[in-house]
């Protein structure tokens, strides 16, 4: 094709730039800045300072005059590490959501790819179905299975057990994560697996490979690109969840989703903080990523579509 | 909803007798002709209306229900886009950050404080709000979070008690003081104020401090009361309360009055106490934020939230205590006697009402909050697992690779 | 034996997928507005569904932000698929690069941003700032699924087609666009998909005005979701069942022949 046609990308880089290169800057420039109080002169005044110099115009009654200016610090940054514990805590849970997410997944992911082709898109369809429910709607539901009066202990009642405290504890939480994001471990798992042609196995057979040794030498390691993916698309999400803490962990497991969202929108103003949590979450991020890259250089794109 | 409250005060166990009077329809007080309602007639315009959730009457397809908002779009042809918020603090954040436009607000009475003080407010043109002079108990005029009388119109007031489970709480147990919320026995079954001025405001009741106190010893107190309270906290939560308490999950938790009458009516195992320790009374009032885009429809809003007909439905609707002067006329004798509602002198008497705090107590009440909220009380082994989990998945994957890379050499 | 055992397996995961979306459907039927006692059957939500101004409205809000999201970044993401491809490879991957991070970031980090970018242009946030953030993290979806289709088709087609003697814009018309349409349909579904279903981005973007239904739903979690809400997800559900089932069906009766020749040449 004709280079000409390079020209077409332009509104979409004017729009890449403005919507998330900018952004990704003012987080940065948010992370980095405090505003401060500054006297008429435009001196920065300390806090004590300014204490000071408001109960001065209070006795002489004149106005303060005032102006406020934004300085460049590394405090924001700093203060992220009071909050190390919500940030440990948040990715520790995540962990095991996606570590429990790829032991379902996975048998089940191989299941299918087993399947006969109508039944595998059958199945791919149901896996894919409660996607298209809200996930605020799914995991409310949740809250009604798990309460002390709800469904699950309604049930073991009719049996003398129970009941059993599950809402308002990590586990639940990790339950929701689990929950949610099940559905992006097993595509990619699938979409790796239906890859791996059935001869291949029928060959390590036919060479005296016991099952166990057709999974472990021919089928995960063919499957590396897809756990590779899915254990992304599960992690990444679940590390910066907000809502499910606050829904299934009745606010007492505060992750750094919840974190976030308090100091924009919430009790605890400050966009300052705010930013530079994001900040860190998104270095997190992207490291996690990194390492995660590294088990397959294979071009993703396939499998994460 | 009339009805619901009737019977929530039936079954509230704090009334001993009670007789039913059938309100009739002709009853009901009509408009007033204090301001022009059609000023804004056919000129399609829009205000914004950002209030607490459950805060305002709405159709729920009973019979005789009123949606006041419908009212208001009704007489005056202006459209209402109504929101909600779930603390003061949510409000504060959302006009803060910026980007949002809003007509009327209905924050609390330190709330307006604090947003007077950082000049987020307008003045009020009272020329447009005549029912504030005819209409608005002298009592909640000029109160300590306006003095001047020119940023806000009292909507509700009402009182923060307890409202506990009589089938889950022992009777034994003294549920008239907020001990009770640190009782050992009932771990798992209270639920808390997610929002930290109530929070410590409980804190520093049950320590015996003023809950306006800007004594950062005594704040960093209350902060380790809330720290060892965590423990036995269910959940932090605002409006979930209604669901949670009505469907039996917890056996106590702090909330406003007028809620707990709503509650009461939704399941009558449930029972409400203002601890002797004393407690918070609290004024709600409608405002309007600068950058207001229609501040002469939003004083005819809150002229309209004034009128006899409009504030009797919506106290009704939500059960909180009224400061207009007519309303007690209309409510059933039930309602307007409520010692919920209207609680006697002695318990008036020892409430605090909340006044704005300096900002360095503000933010060091924040911080201390947010703080408690996020001390996990994850198991020490945790960080170390973590460190080595991270540690054994990066060496897995290089040995993976190096292996990998001998194969395929080899 | 080992196929009792999977099908066990495939069961219990598919339980645990829909016994919340079934105790939702139940809900939608049941009586009382408790979420856990059972009083009797009505249809009464759904009636009550449909004289529901705040959902039906925050309902409308929805459908309109992912139709026009959607189209402005398929236009948008196949142009810019097509730019892309034409590109010096360095700036061809720096593009594509960036366009990476809306999908792999955190939907928090997003949401934050585009609400700071806002804020830090004076924009109110309303109906429009909905729909450029809508549209900033659809586009790299199309941008995600065009680009391969582009890859995969022979460069030579489209420069016989000009020997042939089509003018650029008919070769491109009649030649490029074919090539590339299942890319650009997947993008466009997946947009719609994750525009509808979007919620932490709506949550920082959103204004007074604009209410999408995660939006709605969620300030109703805060309090108790209304049954209607019930029964709009479970019509929804039905919905999304059919046109699966559907496509589901229209696929296998497409590929079936196809599969059947891989049969025979497996059995060769």
């Amino acid at each position: 094709m004709n280079k000409k046609y390079k020209l077409a990308a332009a509104p979409y880089l004017l729009w890449m730039i403005v919507f998330i290169v900018v952004p990704l800057i003012l987080i940065a420039v948010f992370a980095f800045t405090t505003t401060v109080s500054c006297d008429a002169e435009g001196n920065i005044l300390s806090e004590d300072e300014l204490a000071e110099y408001l109960a001065e115009c209070e006795e002489n009654e004149v106005e303060p005059e005032l102006t406020e200016k934004k300085v460049f610090t590394i405090q924001n940054i700093l203060d992220v590490s009071k909050y190390s514990t919500v940030l440990i805590n948040s990715a520790w849970l995540a962990l095991i959501a996606t570590a429990i997410c790829l032991v379902i997944a996975y048998p089940l992911a191989y299941m299918i790819s087993r399947m006969f082709y109508s039944r595998q898109k059958l199945a791919l369809m149901l896996v894919m179905l409660p996607m298209w429910m809200n996930f605020l709607l799914r995991t409310y539901a949740w809250m009604t299975l798990l309460e002390k009066n709800g469904l699950i202990n309604k049930f073991f009642a009719l049996f003398g057990l129970g009941p059993f405290n599950m809402i308002n504890t990590q586990g639940a939480v990790v339950l929701g994560m689990i929950y949610n994001y099940l559905p992006f471990m097993i595509l990619p798992l699938y979409s790796v697996m239906t890859k791996i042609d059935d001869r291949t196995i029928e060959a390590a057979q036919d060479l005296g490979a016991n099952s166990w040794q057709v999974i472990s030498k021919v089928v995960f390691p063919l499957s590396m690109p897809g756990v590779a993916s899915g254990i992304t698309m599960v992690f990444v999400p679940s590390v910066s969840t907000f809502i499910i803490s606050r829904m299934l962990g009745g606010g007492t497991n505060m992750l750094i989703g919840d974190l976030i969202d308090l100091q924009f929108l919430g009790n605890a103003y400050n966009p300052n903080l705010g930013a530079a949590i994001s900040l860190v979450l998104m270095v997190f991020v992207f490291l996690c990523m990194s390492i995660t890259n590294q088990i397959d250089n294979e071009d993703m794109e396939g499998v994460l579509l | 909803m009339k009805k619901k409250i009737l019977t929530a005060l039936l079954s509230g166990a704090l009334i001993a007798s009670s007789i039913i009077v059938p309100i009739s329809a002709d009853d009901e007080p009509e408009y007033s002709n204090s301001v022009d309602w059609d000023k804004f007639r056919g000129q399609n315009v829009t205000i914004n209306v950002y209030n607490w959730g459950e805060y305002i009457s709405v159709d729920e397809g009973e019979e005789d229900s009123y949606d006041t908002n419908k009212e208001f779009e009704k007489l005056t042809g202006i459209k209402v886009n109504y929101t909600n918020f779930a603390s003061n603090e949510e409000l504060y954040a959302k006009l803060k950050s910026g980007g949002s436009s809003y007509d009327i607000i209905i924050p609390s009475d330190y709330m307006i404080a604090r947003m007077i003080n950082e000049d987020m407010l307008e003045k009020l043109n009272f020329d447009n709000i005549p029912n504030y002079d005819a209409l608005i108990m002298d009592k909640f005029k000029g109160m300590d979070y306006d003095p001047t009388e020119e940023y806000s119109v009292p909507y509700t007031w009402g009182m923060v008690g307890i409202i506990y489970n009589t089938t889950l709480v022992d009777e034994e147990d003294d549920v008239g003081s907020w001990s009770i919320l640190w009782n050992e026995k009932y771990a798992g079954d209270i639920l808390m104020f997610s929002n930290s001025r109530d929070a410590f405001a409980i804190a520093c009741k049950y320590l015996g401090y003023s809950m306006n106190t800007t004594d950062e010893r005594e704040l960093r107190n209350a902060a380790t009361a809330l720290t060892d309270q965590k423990l036995l906290v269910q959940a932090y939560v605002m409006d979930e309360i209604f669901d949670k308490m009505t469907g039996g999950e917890a056996a106590l938790a702090p909330y406003y009055a007028g809620d707990a009458i709503t509650m009461i009516g939704d399941n009558p195992d449930l029972a409400y106490v203002v601890p002797r320790e004393g407690t918070n009374l609290f004024v709600d009032a409608m405002c309007i934020p600068k950058g207001a885009k229609n501040k002469e429809a939003a004083e005819m809003y809150i002229n309209f939230m004034c009128e006899t007909l409009a504030a009797l439905k919506n106290i009704e609707y939500i059960g909180y205590s009224t400061p207009q002067k007519e309303v007690p006329e209309y409510l059933d004798e039930e309602l307007a006697n409520s010692p919920i509602s209207y609680p006697d002198d002695e318990i008036l008497d020892n409430t605090e009402a909340f006044i704005a705090l300096p900002n360095a107590t503000t933010k060091l009440m924040d911080e201390l909050w947010t703080s408690i909220l996020t001390a996990n009380e994850t198991a020490p082994w945790t960080i170390p697992v973590f460190l080595i989990a991270c540690l054994g998945m990066s060496v897995g994957i290089n040995v993976f690779r190096a292996r990998k890379k001998k194969r395929n050499a080899g | 034996m080992k196929k009792i055992t999977s099908k066990i397996y495939i069961a219990a995961v598919f339980i645990f997928l829909y016994a919340p979306i079934f105790v939702l459907i139940a809900n939608s039927f049941n009586k009382s507005k408790s979420r856990t006692v059972w009083t009797g059957f009505t249809l009464d939500w759904y009636t009550k569904l449909f004289n529901n101004e705040v959902i039906l409205k925050s309902l409308l809000n929805t459908l309109i932000v992912a139709a026009i999201a959607s189209i402005v970044s398929t236009i948008l993401g196949t142009a810019a698929a097509i730019g892309i491809y034409n590109m010096k490879k360095i700036t061809r991957s720096l593009v594509i690069n960036i366009t990476y991070i809306p999908i792999m970031n955190s939907e928090m980090v997003t949401g934050v941003s585009l609400m700071l970018l806002f804020v830090a242009l004076n924009i109110n946030l309303s109906f429009m700032t909905l729909i450029f953030a809508h549209i900033t993290f659809c586009v790299p979806y199309v941008i995600l699924n065009v680009l391969p289709k582009l890859r995969q088709m022979n460069r030579n087609l489209y420069d016989a087609a000009l020997d042939l003697g089509c003018n650029p814009f008919q070769a491109f018309r009649h030649v490029v666009i074919p090539e590339i349409m299942p890319g650009i349909v997947t993008g466009f579904l997946m947009s719609i998909t994750y525009s509808i279903d979007d919620f932490v981005i709506s949550y920082f973007t959103h204004g007074s005005t604009s209410q999408t239904l995660p939006i709605t739903i969620y300030s109703m979690t805060r309090r108790k979701v209304s049954p209607e809400v019930n029964a709009l997800s479970a019509i929804i559900f039905v919905v999304v069942l059919v046109i699966l089932l559907i496509m589901n069906l229209s696929d296998i009766r497409r590929t079936s022949p196809k599969k059947k020749k891989r049969v025979k040449e497996k059995q060769s």
